[in-house]
């Protein structure tokens, strides 16, 4: 596939064999399911997979079970870009001694958890470096496997356990940190953004990004039905609303060329997604009517950011 | 056969040149920083075909060798101090995934207050977990260990990661005489690695997963005893080592233990100060002997008690010390032996040059001479600060 | 039956048999379960796509799927994301 060439597959195109197959143990209409799936559609059974510690991890590897029919390794919680660093730095040893002739792809799955916070170091490291893997951070907005604590990537105003909306603070009091911002600081050669409810530029960016011969970043918001406190049949039609009300704008970033991916020329309003879960429902109180307001006025201020990034060279 | 001039840093950094090392992910902290920065003058210079990640953290360093040892390669780390004590999860799991690793611990002091000088503190804080650790006397010693230290983890009775302990300063930076092997002796010393298991796309395996209660008891179990059958191992490389080089490696090595009443047990390059020592006193008619334990785990218990089976009185000297504990970590362990075996020898543990703190002759002079004021029965403490100012 | 010993078991915890958890049917978690009207079905695949568990096998080139009960914890997503309504939850 040629760079920045956009390639619109069909889904009966798409490989029908699965990587990460079923019997696994997590939630019905888990978004972070369908995350892991769908990049392992793309990156087929030459892949090497590094998970970091969360429900990922844990529910698809129950001893004795596991749910990956690809090489697999857990090792921590911080760390799945340095032990990826690792193992890409093992592949160009070994190659070079003529001991190796396979070349697969080496995938990262993190949650928000071990990528946003505790990861960011080792992701930042791994980066600089340069070495040759795909970092997915799959994003459900807090660390969940733990029972639904805020993490650097919950939104402002969400409920989780340790953001609690109580009598005195409505619900967490910070800003969603800017994952991909800081992954192309790094100088990265892609770096995207991607929603599992659209499924296409999710696979297409997979894909794309695996191409590179360089470390790349795709953070993919995968909505919990658990968290996010909303019917285990919306997993798809929340993430759907995520990106319709442009609080999360699905783009790509090219050796540092930004590119909005999907266009939301009519977007709805912030309370069309607000109202939807469980998480915010503190906010629908009419004396946290001005937290709506400033998310409404934040994610129109991003945006237009962001298409101010895109029209630059 | 070569001899050069090296420090303890540079022997090792030289060691992990002739073995053909695959991946070194590693981060600087005094006083290990001479093994990195000669490992990565090797590099730059095209003497080794060895990736060198210059990773971001200990922790990093670490992991990133995981990861490069899950795919079959032969991997070197080194650290000291806050860097080892920032490693600490890791550790575990390195030697609970059954990876063989070779890491140089260049022994220096925990924080509080911040010390960049030798004792053993760091290694100690970290004795559980399940490493195999040996310790270096000097720099031939760093060197010839850290060969053998590839060959015990990679042996497939043991895979298991090991730890070459060497005192930080003392033995990294003094220069000293220095044996080398010729690389092709190294090279048939050390066949190339047969993984255990490995990541491999055509035989896709799952690496750490979840264990619930009702296995995660049968996997420690199964590693003790993985740790516990590696002395064979051990003692094989150790003696198909000596019989390469001419130095006589064992688990521990014993002086004047024939006719001592009185023996100091010791680890690191005080070892060469209490044989020094040792000599003189013996040579004016004292009945005294030195014990070096350099195979600290899997601890070598037999050996001990063979040793000191004889003695009256016996100074265990700890350069690390144990908040809380009755002993020190190395008594503590001599202590479990004694009893185990039903020997019931007097024993005064001595705490000593933390955080560097220079040990001479008078030092173990003084030593000795506690010991046999303990073996009459004039000594009531059961442990001694050595020269620390009151 | 009872467990594996450490003796019997493999080394470090590996877990070499990929796709194990295939034995593990998660079917049993359902309250409701998806029934498709194959009538209406228009072969998108778009239920497979989104199916977290892989539960909605492919039978064949053209886009005919059939649900895989063993495994369909019975999130109702593929009934949600239908664009034609072709697959309903029914209570089991």
């Amino acid at each position: 596939m040629a760079r920045g060439e956009r390639v619109m597959v069909t889904l009966k195109e798409l490989p029908v064999e699965d990587y990460i197959v079923s019997g696994h143990r997590m939630c019905a209409g888990c978004g972070p399911a369908i995350a892991a799936r769908m990049a392992l559609k793309a990156a087929g059974p030459n892949t090497i997979v590094v998970n970091a510690t969360g429900c990922l991890e844990v529910a698809t590897t129950i001893y004795p079970y596991t749910s990956w029919k690809i090489p697999w390794i857990h090792v921590a919680f911080e760390n799945a870009a340095a032990v990826a660093s690792g193992i890409e730095a093992a592949i160009k040893a070994l190659t070079r001694k003529n001991l190796m002739k396979q070349q697969p792809n080496i995938i990262a799955f993190g949650g928000d958890g071990g990528t946003f916070d505790i990861g960011i170091q080792a992701l930042s490291g791994a980066l600089e470096r340069g070495h040759r893997f795909l970092y997915i951070c799959y994003d459900n907005e807090a660390y969940m496997n733990t029972g639904i604590q805020r993490s650097g990537a919950t939104p402002l105003g969400a409920a989780t356990t340790t953001s609690p909306p109580g009598k005195v603070i409505p619900g967490k009091k910070e800003w969603k940190k800017d994952l991909i911002g800081i992954a192309v600081a790094h100088g990265i050669p892609y770096a995207a953004t991607a929603c599992i409810s659209y499924w296409s530029d999710y696979i297409n960016k997979v894909k794309k990004a695996l191409s590179f011969n360089g470390p790349t970043v795709i953070h993919v918001l995968s909505p919990c039905q658990l968290g996010w406190r909303f019917n285990s049949n919306e997993t798809i039609k929340i993430g759907r609303l995520a990106v319709q009300t442009r609080i999360f704008p699905i783009y790509e970033v090219e050796y540092g060329k930004y590119r909005l991916n999907i266009n939301v020329t009519k977007p709805l309003p912030v309370i069309e997604y607000i109202k939807t879960q469980g998480r915010f429902r503190h906010l629908l109180e009419p004396q946290n009517s001005y937290i709506i307001e400033n998310i409404q006025k934040n994610v129109d201020l991003q945006w237009n950011r962001l298409l101010k990034l895109c029209s630059m060279e | 056969m070569r001899i050069i001039g090296l420090t303890g840093d540079e022997a090792v950094a030289y060691a992990v040149k002739q073995c053909d090392v695959d991946v070194v992910a590693a981060y600087p902290i005094t006083p290990q920083t001479i093994i990195v920065e000669r490992i990565s003058d090797f590099v730059a210079n095209g003497e080794i075909n060895t990736e060198y990640v210059c990773v971001e953290s200990e922790h990093s360093a670490l992991s990133a060798c995981i990861g490069a040892s899950a795919m079959g390669a032969r991997v070197f780390t080194a650290t000291s101090s806050q860097g080892l004590a920032l490693m600490h999860e890791i550790l575990y799991i390195a030697s609970s995934l059954r990876l063989p690793i070779v890491m140089a611990v260049v022994n220096r002091a925990l924080s509080a207050p911040i010390n960049i000088h030798g004792d053993h503190s760091d290694m100690m804080g970290s004795r559980d977990c399940g490493w195999i650790q040996i310790y270096a006397e000097n720099a031939q010693e760093a060197y010839d260990t850290t060969i053998q230290a590839f060959k015990i983890a990679e042996s497939p009775n043991v895979s298991l990661p090991v730890s070459v302990n060497l005192d930080g300063f003392i033995i990294s930076h003094s220069m000293e005489r220095v044996e080398i092997l010729d690389d092709e002796d190294v090279k048939i010393f050390l066949p190339p690695r047969k993984p255990l298991y490995r990541l491999d796309v055509e035989n896709p395996i799952t690496i750490g997963p979840l264990c619930f209660t009702d296995y995660y008891f049968e996997f420690k179990k199964q590693q003790a005893e993985a740790i516990e059958k590696s002395y064979k191992t051990i003692m094989d490389v150790m003696n198909e080592y000596s019989r390469v080089t001419g130095r006589n490696y064992k688990f521990i090595d014993t002086y004047g233990i024939e006719d001592s009443e009185v023996l100091i047990v010791c680890m690191g390059s005080t070892c060469g100060t209490a044989r020094y020592t040792a000599r003189r006193l013996r040579e004016k008619g004292e009945k005294v002997g030195v014990i070096k334990v350099s195979l600290y785990r899997p601890f070598p218990s037999e050996e001990l008690i063979e040793a000191i089976k004889n003695a009256e009185a016996l100074i265990v000297m700890d350069r690390a010390v144990s908040f809380g504990a009755s002993s020190g970590p190395l008594c503590s362990d001599v202590k479990n032996t004694l009893y185990d075996a039903g020997l019931k020898i007097k024993i005064l543990n001595i705490i000593y040059g933390l955080g560097g703190r220079d040990v001479s002759q008078k030092d173990i002079e003084q030593a000795f001479r506690l010991g046999f004021k303990l073996k009459s029965g004039d000594i009531k403490d059961r442990v001694l600060w050595l020269g620390v100012r009151e | 039956m009872s467990k594996p010993g450490w003796r019997s078991l493999p080394v470090a915890g590996i877990i070499p048999k990929a796709g194990s958890s295939l034995e593990y049917k998660t079917g049993t978690w359902r309250a409701f379960k998806p029934v498709v009207d194959e009538g209406k079905c228009t072969f998108c695949l778009l239920c497979w796509i989104y199916c977290p568990d892989g539960a909605i096998k492919r039978l064949d080139n053209k886009g005919k799927i059939s649900i895989d009960y063993d495994y369909c914890k019975g999130c109702g997503i593929c009934a949600s994301e239908c664009p034609v309504k072709a697959i309903s939850m029914v209570e089991e």
